[in-house]
């Protein structure tokens, strides 16, 4: 039995990390979109909270953030690595254990996450508010992922590493660094640490890793899913290879020095603050060039979108990216900085980015996946062009309500009477916020319910069904 | 600029920079490729069965924008700090941009501020037109503690009764907003106990009212009254205005005047905190809007 089993190991993938992965991502993904919801709805009508501590928006708050980007997108990004790697290397992934440890070390970092971050536990940075026991054990289950990945890779039986592979590298790799070097800290308890930096150099490493999070985290791995989904998908091969090594290193060098535009007019030093607009702005070409390779694959094969609802998820998903990389840089620019930093239209960016492009190719990938891990037919086609809508929809009513109420708050803060006071106070800006608040409330339930669609259309998919056992095929060299 | 501990920081910002930006254009030139005459055709590796790319140029537009974005970044760098310690041909500086709208407003608004502070704050808060101004300024400074109706909340005063810690003078309200206030309060708990407190409690609150006593406890209470509080709180209960003890013996209670929070207080003491202004507004500003928190109880002043 155990000979026959490791035979048969070695000429299968390991989908079932793979499908344990893609079926928490879709679980986290309703819980963070929910917790989201709630608050969002905290802001429309404060009383929400009912005066429990940890029902308030600011413990809530960084429950989502954690929430929708490490569980929904990290396990997204660990289901469709691992498979990619998989199935663009023609081997079965470096370790059996260590793919296993990294599905419950990354789940059990969650729970900590569900139940410190409530309890108010953080080190109130942001995006890196879990305290210092959980950053161990990320870091070491970082580690183990690298090693999966890479090992993986080396492993390979074709010579050419596929392109999907270089971005989740890239994006493996600056995670690591990012994470190690923002969570730099002196605990003072078990649950209590001090950032080993001070004052604004502590707010620069801060947003040097808060960006580069968007930059490699929801970006650069996600190309990695855009670059295989799509062509698989729309089954075209990919526009351009020139292009993507070009804007593969373009990117990958220029995100990592656009942080300091999280800090203009601050106390960051001119040179420092000018160097981040710069190379934001040098960004937006190799941002669009994702963009670019993304949407003219489809070249030749338009009528596609028509009829295919998940290439449709994915084709706008990447619609969405370009029109994020550039709402990006345009915010960069020190004097556009000053009107929309601090207001709901960085909530409206962040969303447009995180629901449209990070949300949308991850349910376009995992509509894909799901029926492939356990060799099903999916449920209902039509349900998924029904969640397409619904969570586009949602998208606009979210992403507009955001602008306006941004620009209103920019406009509202900088008005000035004639004998020099300021025409409003700060609470009638919040005031004027109201009716924005509820109509972004119900874009992101409507999101949040196409997410529900979603979870009852692939449970109904794979409901009974135990993972695929793939045989691997010979490599075509 | 202080920015940096020697020279060499000047050159490690300077070198990276250009170096990379300038490393950018190779990078697209040399990739670029040509328009394939006939179909397109295809890299010639295949993975995971039938994933392929073609190998199209780049394309016009995109290289054009990305030499747009490169060129405006050096050149930016060439007008704006950035470049270590260089600061451009400009010489703009965030710091200097500061100073120059301070200054701008300041000849624009000051002789405004400047004849009103040449006002005497009761002359002052009969003038309608700098009412207004002053209620602008009260609405974005003192409105978060004070609340829009300058009706203050637990902790923080009412502003419009005829209760004042500190005294109604226009002279007190002046130095409260210029230099704020510290209202401290200590606890007494370690030095009366339990039972101490709450006959102190029971003294404090027949001061004020005459139901709902235990005249005993009170009477025990006040020889400790005597002892503790009566320094600042005055024989009589009636506070001191010059230290901001206050006032026992009417009806305002700024933290709660139930036996339960009256107890709290005595126990464990209070902290006020009005943060000084003088700095942040200048002292015409400080002057117009003493004269508005003036008005606001000008027909109930003691």
């Amino acid at each position: 039995m155990g000979v026959d089993e490791s035979m048969s190991t070695e000429n299968t993938y390991n989908y079932r990390v793979v499908s344990q992965f893609a079926i928490m991502t879709v679980v986290w993904g309703a819980v963070g979109m929910l917790v989201g919801v709630f608050i969002a709805a905290q802001m429309a009508w404060p009383q929400l909270n009912f005066d429990v501590s940890w029902l308030t928006f600011g413990r809530l708050r960084p429950l989502h953030t954690n929430a929708v980007i490490f569980a929904f997108g990290g396990s997204a990004l660990f289901a469709t690595s691992y498979y990619v790697v998989q199935r663009t290397c023609y081997v079965r992934l470096f370790s059996d254990k260590l793919a296993a440890f990294t599905f419950w070390g990354w789940q059990a970092i969650i729970v900590l996450a569900v139940v410190t971050l409530p309890l108010g536990v953080t080190t109130s940075k942001e995006y890196a508010e879990l305290e210092w026991p959980i950053d161990v054990l990320i870091a070491v289950v970082w580690i183990a992922y690298a090693i999966v990945f890479f090992g993986t890779l080396i492993k390979r039986k074709i010579k050419h590493i596929y392109v999907a592979n270089w971005f989740f590298g890239g994006f493996i790799l600056t995670i690591a660094i990012l994470h190690v070097v923002n969570s730099m800290a002196i605990p003072a308890s078990f649950t209590k640490s001090y950032s080993m930096f001070a004052g604004v150099q502590d707010a620069m490493i801060q947003w040097w890793y808060g960006h580069n999070a968007v930059g490699f985290f929801l970006t650069a791995g996600f190309l990695g899913i855009m670059y295989y989904f799509i062509p698989k998908q729309a089954n075209r091969p990919v526009y351009s290879y020139r292009l993507s090594v070009v804007h593969f290193w373009a990117l990958v060098f220029t995100y990592i020095w656009a942080g300091p535009h999280h800090l203009h007019y601050t106390a960051l030093p001119d040179w420092a603050q000018s160097l981040g607009m710069v190379f934001s702005i040098v960004l937006l070409a190799p941002s669009w060039g994702g963009m670019i390779n993304g949407i003219m694959t489809l070249s030749g094969a338009w009528e596609k979108l028509r009829t295919d609802p998940i290439l449709k998820f994915l084709i706008v998903s990447v619609s969405f990216y370009g029109m994020s990389t550039f709402e990006g840089p345009l915010m960069a620019i020190k004097t556009v900085n000053a009107l929309s930093h601090y207001t709901d239209w960085t909530i409206g960016h962040v969303h447009s980015g995180a629901l449209g492009w990070v949300g949308f190719v991850s349910m376009g990938a995992l509509y894909y996946l799901i029926p492939r891990l356990f060799n099903r037919e999916i449920y209902s086609l039509k349900l998924v062009e029904a969640h397409f809508w619904v969570a586009t929809i949602g998208i606009v009513l979210y992403i507009v309500s955001m602008w306006i109420a941004g620009i209103m708050q920019g406009l509202m803060w900088r008005a000035v009477n004639p004998d020099g006071t300021l025409t409003y106070t700060f609470v009638e800006s919040v005031q004027a916020m109201h009716p924005y608040y509820i109509i972004r409330f119900l874009g992101g339930a409507m999101f949040l319910a196409g997410m529900l669609m979603m979870a009852y259309n692939l449970y109904r998919t794979v409901v009974g069904a135990k993972p695929h056992e793939a045989a691997i095929p010979a490599a075509a060299h | 600029m202080a920015d940096f501990v020697s020279e060499f920081w000047h050159w490690f910002i300077v070198i990276p920079t250009l170096v990379g930006l300038l490393a950018l254009f190779p990078l697209v030139i040399l990739n670029k490729g040509s328009k394939p005459s006939g179909d397109p055709e295809t890299m010639g590796h295949v993975w995971d069965e039938d994933l392929e790319e073609y190998n199209n140029p780049l394309p016009r537009w995109w290289l054009n924008m990305f030499y747009i974005t490169l060129v405006w970044g050096l050149l930016y760098l060439v007008f704006y700090p950035g470049l270590g310690t260089y600061a451009g041909i400009l010489g703009w500086a965030s710091k200097t941009q500061y100073e120059g709208e301070i200054s701008a407003a300041e000849q624009a608004f000051g002789p405004l501020y400047k004849k009103y502070s040449e006002i005497s704050i009761p002359e002052l808060a009969k003038n309608a037109e700098a009412m207004k101004t002053g209620e602008r300024l009260f609405a974005n400074y003192c409105t978060t503690c004070h609340g829009s109706d300058a009706r203050g909340a637990r902790g923080f005063p009412n502003l419009r009764d005829a209760d004042w810690l500190y005294g109604a003078d226009p002279a007190q309200i002046e130095a409260s907003i210029s230099n704020g206030r510290r209202g401290a309060m200590p606890g007494w708990e370690a030095a009366l106990g339990e039972d101490g407190v709450d006959k102190v409690t029971e003294f404090i609150l027949s001061l004020s009212r005459s139901e709902g006593i235990d005249l005993v406890a009170a009477s025990i209470g006040r020889e400790h009254y005597n002892k503790m509080c009566i320094a600042c709180h005055g024989p009589d209960g009636s506070g001191n205005k010059a230290l901001g003890g206050a006032n026992l013996a009417d009806k305002v209670w700024l933290y709660g005047g139930s036996r339960k929070a009256v107890r709290q207080t005595i126990a464990k003491g209070r902290q006020g905190n009005m943060p000084p202004h003088l700095n942040f507004l200048g002292k015409y500003k400080v002057h117009l809007l003493a004269a508005y928190v003036y008005g606001l109880s000008a027909d109930r002043r003691p």
